[in-house]
């Protein structure tokens, strides 16, 4: 199994600059957060809002750089504030974004959305690079009558399918999805998480998978980690973290999820008759 | 979107007048081929005298319904390229400044900082008496002034798109910065300055009236508010010198605004339904 990206170290400040009245400071986002991802596997990411979840997110998709330590994908050392990127580096790493109503832009027609990647990285004719945009677009379960449509006339589930087109069209090895079913309802999550397991099977990719619903984590993770104001408190496989949490914050967070099976349903109401 | 715009009475107005006024002014050459700087008849002939110069003529004995027709031409000339001028380099400056941030924003936005603290009628006034009247140089001197408030607008615009989603997509799919700046982000940014664009347009025609007014307008073309400053000498015997262009100019501005008034109403509904 080879490693497709690994992190060592990553740091990421931000600097609020003062004004009249305050003193500068410094945020640190993101304090010192390691990690690896085999080929075909999934991380998933958890953690409450503003531990720094997006921004490692945003650092490894390589659209904002770390202040310290090491990003290496498929063994290369990749640092975009010291030298730009290939464009061969660019297509490696694709990301799908939380809200579906933000992550297109509303003027472009769904064809053009899927085609402009390959225009930008690849000197393909316009022909072909219909033909593999309409070809994707059946892969991730919508029709040929869409490509001419626009980004408001689709549901959120729709646009959430077509951002996941996008993301593939460049055959990228590491996708990097950023709560990608957080803002979807819960029959359309199911679909949407079922679609992203068949692609990783179909195309062996590897997710990096940042979510806060333990659930959705369960179902799709190889790895955990766990994050709290920026680092990593727990991060092993999903058995281990899952059976036998270690850190204190993951304690309280698996117990803050609602739990529907029988022993758990019976204990409480246990605990209830023997309170009242 | 016709439709929606259409259907809101000052909309109507608007187009009527604005279409009355663009006819006139295709019509000119036909209608008065003869020159209109020219001498039409005995000077100071008052209104609906003689019907071939039913508006009668001025000092010099000018036809001033001839006056009147080869006028709008150059009022809509100048307000509609000065507006255009003025919103193209404001939204450049604004695209710019918004999306490069850092030093170029600061740089760029003191820039404009500095054009808004000059009142933009003084702005024309100087650049004119510099450059000479000359049709180009009065657009150039309307737009010195009006493009600031565009370029604001933009600017701001600008800085709540670029934080969008589908930025940093097409920055993950490798897509050159200015391409971002110019076709992911511009395009959405535009719909506030185009809402703009008829208070432009009406502001333009009037500084237009007010430069000819002084007589910083091109002197080889009538215009509105040269004929105004030309009746200004015998407002008290011939008051109808001043009032006639006076109220072809009302009109125009009306036009304007009602028709800006319309769209943005039209957009409202249209953004309201979706």
């Amino acid at each position: 199994m080879s490693v497709i990206v690994e992190g060592k170290n990553i740091v990421r400040d931000y600097h609020v600059p003062g004004g009249l009245l305050k003193k500068a400071r410094t945020v640190h986002a993101v304090k010192g957060v390691s990690f690896s991802v085999e080929k075909g596997k999934t991380l998933a990411i958890v953690g409450e809002s503003g531990c720094g979840k997006s921004t490692l997110a945003r650092i490894i998709t390589l659209i904002d750089s770390a202040t310290a330590g090491d990003l290496i994908i498929e063994g290369q050392k990749v640092d975009i504030a010291k030298a730009p990127l290939t464009a061969e580096m660019r297509r490696k790493v694709q990301i799908i974004f939380q809200n579906p109503y933000g992550s297109l832009n509303p003027r472009q027609k769904i064809g053009d959305v899927l085609a402009e990647p390959l225009k930008i990285n690849t000197d393909m004719p316009a022909s072909e690079r219909n033909d593999r945009a309409m070809a994707m677009l059946k892969k991730v379960g919508l029709g040929p009558e869409h490509f001419n449509r626009y980004p408001h006339m689709f549901s959120g589930g729709q646009r959430q399918r077509i951002a996941i087109a996008r993301a593939l069209m460049l055959n990228p090895s590491l996708l990097v999805l950023d709560e990608p079913v957080s803002a979807l309802d819960l029959s359309v999550q199911a679909q949407v998480l079922n679609l992203l397991a068949d692609l990783q099977d179909e195309f062996d990719l590897t997710y990096i998978f940042i979510s806060h619903d333990l659930s959705v984590v369960r179902y799709i993770a190889d790895e955990v980690m766990v994050m709290y104001y920026g680092e990593a408190v727990e991060y092993g496989t999903r058995e281990a973290v899952f059976s036998n949490p270690q850190h204190d914050y993951t304690k309280t967070l698996f117990a803050a999820t609602p739990r529907a099976d029988v022993d758990s349903i019976r204990a409480r109401i246990a605990a209830k008759k023997a309170a009242a | 979107m016709s439709r929606l715009f259409l259907r809101s009475p000052e909309a109507v107005a608007g187009t009527i007048i604005l279409a009355l006024l663009v006819a006139m002014a295709l019509a000119a050459p036909w209608l008065f081929p003869r020159d209109p700087l020219a001498i039409a008849g005995p000077a100071m002939l008052p209104p609906f005298q003689d019907w071939t110069i039913p508006l009668g003529t001025d000092r010099l004995g000018r036809d001033v319904l001839s006056g009147l027709f080869h006028g709008a031409r150059t009022s809509l000339a100048v307000g509609l390229a000065a507006a255009a001028t003025s919103i193209v380099v404001g939204v450049l400056v604004g695209t710019i400044a918004g999306f490069a941030g850092g030093w170029v924003d600061e740089v760029l936005m003191r820039v404009t900082d500095a054009f808004q603290t000059v009142p933009g009628f003084l702005l024309a006034l100087a650049f004119v008496s510099v450059a000479g009247p000359s049709l180009g140089v009065v657009v150039v001197a309307i737009a010195l002034g009006a493009w600031t408030q565009p370029a604001r607008i933009t600017r701001a615009e600008v800085l709540s798109i670029r934080e969008r989603d589908y930025v940093a997509g097409a920055r993950v799919i490798g897509m050159h910065p200015a391409e971002i700046a110019f076709r992911e982000v511009l395009p959405n940014a535009l719909p506030p300055v185009l809402a703009l664009s008829s208070v432009i347009v009406a502001a333009a025609v009037l500084t237009e009236a007010a430069l000819s007014f002084l007589g910083l307008g091109d002197p080889n073309r009538v215009t509105w508010g040269g004929m105004i400053a030309e009746g200004r000498a015998v407002l008290r015997s011939a008051p109808f010198l001043s009032i006639v262009p006076g109220i072809a100019l009302v009109l125009t501005v009306l036009g304007v605004y009602l028709v800006g008034e319309g769209a943005v109403e039209a957009s409202a509904v249209k953004r309201g339904n979706a």
